[in-house]
């Protein structure tokens, strides 16, 4: 069953001649208890998407132009304040990139973490303490108890995402919005935390939308994937396809910089040049500038995203080269 | 995971307790180790203890006239020594103290409360930014002395309308501060996440915004108590505040000014009070700020 259904969102910022579309007609869907994985670089529009999707886009400047994000059954973007706020939390939660600067630093995590819990349900004192303990005890964390009493300065890292994690699994949302979550971790915490996100998935039987700019991360935790380039997204696949026939010159580049133990290259491949002026964006397709597969007539129109087979799409013409090398 | 648990454990075994409410008592130990925050406080708290202390001990009537005692220099009978109507400089200049810190105190709650009401509003909603704001600069282009004489010559002379007065002036430049620093917070992180998870405007700013904005604001109000000491000190002096015989510090100057040749005690002793009340005020604000401001902090 679809959960989330996006379809056709435009975001722009600004207005008038200087207006940026950080978001362009994207629409993808996530199903109940499926792991989405947006990849894409800084600027390709994947946080705005999600932004968009829990209604924290600061508006103004942003403007959503155009499209409709449905949550089981109903557009949210006609939602009231109230019914966001209701729906914030139980319905969809949020996970962000920074565990320094994602907990109040004036309370204990207790405190914030029942003070969550208490938003939503209407409980005892004693039922939210115990509530918050079994949420610290299920993220990982030991002697759930004593933690309560701590203020967010005296954990690390990855036990401030832990209980980030534990915060918004309190009001058990039907989906997670988990924006760079590892970004700002330990390689060895982050694969931890990975874990945690896929183990309480299965508990909670929740959809996670995962945005990164990984693709070790993704590999590790997705289902399916959609890559995004300047606003748009240029290719959606299943996780093994992705990796196993990229049909975009983008999502190869990107496969291809990732460093490998087998190769002993001296140096990693990169993708010559930089994503476009978001103001001015090439008329073709958007890549096309730093594409090495461009051809004349990627520069006449914007490739749309296609169905290539078995519910893979790709926005590049010339797919099928790139699918059978 | 099971591994994890395990090292996590041990970390645990770490003293909890000693580093609880840590946070609390570090703020107060460095205060109190800041050397111009200990004198500040120590002169400060001498004021305080005189003011409540002196009038009740002596029992004084700072408003008894005697025509025996007039002009008596500091001594064995009068401390302070007696001015033109042969009244206990004592007894006056301590009740001018008391009357002093009221009205600072006033001032100073009723700042906390309407500044941190504007700043934050205007600071939360953008859409009251602008006329609040504008508001604002409208009053905060007056001198602040000047502002406070015309408000009083407005009002009238008695001690609630000077504490209204000085409110007025001093309330835009609280909200300021309060709206400087909520413009911050409200931008971090983890007010996002109280967003995301369903928390509404109110419990945002409570919970959240304030909490996390006060230490701007408490290096401000002791600045600002004794901004509002001096000011009444000035307004009295010029016939602006209390009525006399009140015996505010600025009514004794004004009125010993005419004797400061003959009888230089009259104004010289209330004068000096007054130039310790600042300092000791402004003292503990410069320790208050050397130790709260997160930036001086970093540079320590």
């Amino acid at each position: 069953m679809t959960l989330l259904s996006v379809r056709d969102l435009r975001v722009q910022f600004g207005g008038g001649a200087g207006a940026i579309t950080a978001v362009d007609s994207v629409s993808f869907d996530i199903a109940e208890g499926e792991v989405l994985g947006i990849v894409g670089e800084s600027g390709s529009g994947k946080s705005v998407t999600a932004l968009s999707i829990m209604g924290l886009l600061p508006q103004p400047p942003a403007r959503i132009g155009a499209g409709s994000i449905w949550f089981e059954g109903e557009n949210i973007l006609t939602y009231s304040e109230r019914e966001l706020r209701n729906l914030r939390g139980p319905g969809i939660g949020m996970i962000f990139q920074e565990p320094m600067t994602s907990l109040n630093p004036v309370f204990t995590i207790g405190d914030q973490l029942m003070e969550t819990i208490r938003v939503h349900e209407r409980i005892s004192p004693r039922a939210r303490r115990e509530r918050a303990v079994e949420m610290l005890t299920k993220v990982g964390i030991a002697a759930p108890e004593r933690r309560l009493a701590d203020y967010p300065h005296q954990l690390s890292g990855g036990m401030r995402q832990r209980v980030m994690i534990a915060m918004a699994l309190a009001c058990r949302p039907k989906l997670l919005i988990a924006d760079e979550p590892t970004t700002a971790l330990d390689v060895t915490i982050q694969q931890q935390i990975l874990e945690l996100l896929l183990d309480l998935r299965e508990e909670f039987r929740m959809a996670i939308m995962i945005i990164t700019h990984n693709m070790g991360v993704v590999a590790e935790v997705a289902d399916r994937v959609i890559v995004m380039y300047a606003g748009k997204i240029v290719e959606r696949a299943g996780v093994k396809a992705l990796f196993e026939h990229p049909s975009h010159p983008y999502t190869r580049g990107l496969l291809e910089s990732i460093p490998s133990l087998e190769d002993d290259r001296q140096r990693l491949k990169t993708i010559p040049g930089a994503l476009p002026n978001p103001a001015a964006p090439p008329p073709g397709c958007r890549f096309e500038p730093r594409c090495g597969f461009r051809l004349e007539a990627c520069r006449a129109a914007v490739p749309p995203l296609a169905d290539i087979g078995g519910g893979h799409d790709s926005a590049c013409i010339r797919h099928r080269e790139l699918a059978n090398p | 995971m099971a591994e994890d648990v395990a090292t996590l454990d041990t970390v645990a075994a770490v003293p909890v307790e000693a580093r609880r409410s840590s946070t609390r008592w570090d703020t107060l130990f460095r205060l109190l180790r800041h050397p111009s925050f200990r004198t500040g406080i120590i002169l400060t708290a001498l004021i305080v203890l005189a003011a409540i202390f002196v009038p009740i001990i002596s029992g004084v009537d700072p408003d008894k006239l005697s025509m025996r005692t007039r002009f008596m220099p500091p001594g064995a009978a009068f401390l302070f020594g007696t001015d033109n109507f042969g009244r206990s400089q004592l007894a006056r200049v301590a009740y001018g103290a008391r009357l002093s810190l009221l009205i600072g105190t006033a001032v100073v709650l009723l700042n906390a409360v309407f500044g941190t009401l504007l700043g934050a509003l205007a600071g939360y909603f953008r859409r009251l930014d602008n006329p609040l704001m504008r508001f604002n600069d409208a009053l905060m282009a007056f001198p602040a002395i000047l502002l406070a004489i015309a408000l009083t010559a407005v009002l009238g002379r008695s001690i609630p309308n000077v504490i209204l007065a000085l409110s007025i002036v001093y309330v835009p430049r609280t909200a300021r501060i309060v709206r400087a620093s909520v413009l911050v917070i409200r931008q971090m992180e983890f007010v996002q996440a109280a967003v995301a998870a369903g928390a509404g405007h109110w419990r945002i700013l409570r919970r959240h915004i304030l909490p996390n904005s006060m230490a701007p604001l408490i290096v401000q109000l002791s600045f600002l108590f004794a901004y509002a000491v001096l000011a009444e000190a000035t307004l009295s002096f010029l016939g602006l505040g209390a009525e006399p015989p009140t015996p505010t510090w600025g009514n004794i100057m004004a009125e010993g000014r005419q004797y400061m040749r003959e009888a230089p005690w009259i104004i010289t002793i209330p004068g000096g009070a007054l130039a310790m009340t600042v300092l000791a005020l402004n003292l503990l604000g410069d320790g208050l700020r050397d130790v709260l401001d997160p930036r001086l902090k970093i540079q320590q």
